[in-house]
């Protein structure tokens, strides 16, 4: 999984064809630590949608210009714009309904 | 058919899969909302015996989980919605598991409680939050509210002036349930002031907290904070909504075990942990009522053969 910071994450999520799924998490985080697995499994189980991660001590930036005050959180992107954010950890099938929402 | 099923993945459901798992009983474990539990939530565990020098919650957490899978626990990332059955065997059910046990251990622990004033649920996230730990980092140079009177308000606050310039912990009475040793590391601190006898009522903000209304309760009078976050450290709830009409419960939602044992009203059907301990709350309390209610099931599903 690809992990990003301020100076790919617009080449990489912005100009993406696709959906995208970023998790912003940080190594201090036990709930991050505790959904990695989950966030795995989904990106395994969804090539249609790129899954990628940012470390929000590496990328405090990209954490404010999102609005992230809370880890983990989760954001959708379609076409360079938000469509989804949320917050906390949770089981995989609502993580992948939440963005299913917006495929 | 499985011989145990054990609901949770805290500190008593990981010892409950270890012995029962050392049993030979091959447990399987559904982990829940919160895989690892509440110390998860936690940074340095410094009461956890053999562990001289502290333990990140979360470190120990994944060292219990190495532990439990080890001697062949079965993990499942779910969440239990329903236990089906009066009597041996129990259907357990999530969204889309159905399984059948002869046994069921129930770790689900116990969760922050929330206040249940307007904008608090809408701003989840945003600015309202039940974890320093996790999101104390994004409040760095800002203004911070932490409701609550007891150990955990003082300890929350005095981790968020690692952060915050200025930390304020709201209570709706006048004395703290705190202990000394707490209160006064707190009342010291420069960064933190101690607003006592007032209760919030309302969380503002748009797209992230701006402020708090909130009420005096002895002059009835109402004010306003302005703050960026607000932290919830108003004591917890046991999470036993599921078994709400199957396992005796007492008035305030914790299980009830009628003998010096982790049986529940139900034979076949153990708890474990902070799901049915309202009074001790600690990790190795709570890993050693795991321990009880392996060996307790252990011995029923014995006596059933």
């Amino acid at each position: 999984m690809q992990e990003l910071n301020s100076s790919n994450f617009d080449a990489v999520v912005l100009q993406s064809s696709s959906p995208v799924l970023i998790d912003f998490w940080a190594p201090w985080c036990g709930p991050c630590k505790m959904m990695a697995p989950t966030i795995e499994a989904y990106g395994s189980e969804h090539p249609e949608v790129l899954v990628v991660k940012v470390n929000v001590d590496d990328a405090p930036d990209l954490a404010q210009r999102y609005n992230v005050l809370s880890i983990p959180t989760f954001i959708v992107m379609k076409g360079g714009a938000v469509v989804e954010q949320f917050a906390g950890a949770m089981t995989k099938d609502v993580l992948a309904e939440r963005v299913a929402r917006h495929l | 058919m499985q011989n145990v099923v054990i609901i949770g993945s805290g500190p008593a459901g990981y010892t409950a899969a270890i012995y029962a798992a050392r049993a030979n009983l091959s447990p399987t474990m559904i982990a829940g909302l919160q895989p690892g539990g509440q110390l998860t939530l936690t940074s340095d565990v410094e009461n956890w015996p053999g562990e001289a020098d502290g333990v990140l919650g979360p470190e120990l957490m994944e060292k219990l989980k190495k532990q439990a899978l080890r001697f062949g626990t079965e993990f499942i990332d779910d969440v239990v919605v329903e236990v089906i059955g009066t009597s041996s065997p129990f259907t357990i059910k999530t969204a889309t598991r159905s399984i059948q046990s002869k046994a069921v251990i129930i770790a689900t622990g116990a969760s922050a409680m929330w206040l249940g004033v307007p904008g608090e649920e809408r701003l989840q996230g945003k600015g309202v939050s039940a974890c320093a730990t996790c999101d104390g980092f994004f409040f760095r140079g800002k203004e911070i509210v932490v409701v609550g009177g007891g150990d955990t308000a003082m300890e929350e606050a005095t981790f968020l002036t690692r952060f915050a310039n200025k930390v304020t912990i709201v209570h709706r009475r006048e004395d703290f349930r705190a202990s000394k040793i707490m209160i006064d590391k707190a009342k010291n601190n420069p960064k933190i002031e101690l607003v006592m006898n007032t209760t919030i009522e309302e969380i503002l903000g748009d797209n992230h907290v701006t402020g708090l209304r909130t009420r005096n309760v002895v002059s009835g009078e109402d004010g306003s904070i302005a703050c960026d976050g607000i932290f919830m450290a108003i004591g917890h709830k046991p999470n036993t909504a599921i078994f709400k009409g199957l396992i005796d419960l007492d008035e305030k939602g914790y299980i009830m075990l009628p003998s010096r044992s982790t049986a529940t009203n139900i034979p076949g059907i153990f708890a474990c942990g902070d799901v049915a301990d309202h009074i001790y709350r600690q990790a190795v309390t709570a890993a050693g009522t795991g321990c009880m209610a392996a060996l307790d099931a252990e011995r029923w599903i014995e006596s059933q053969e």
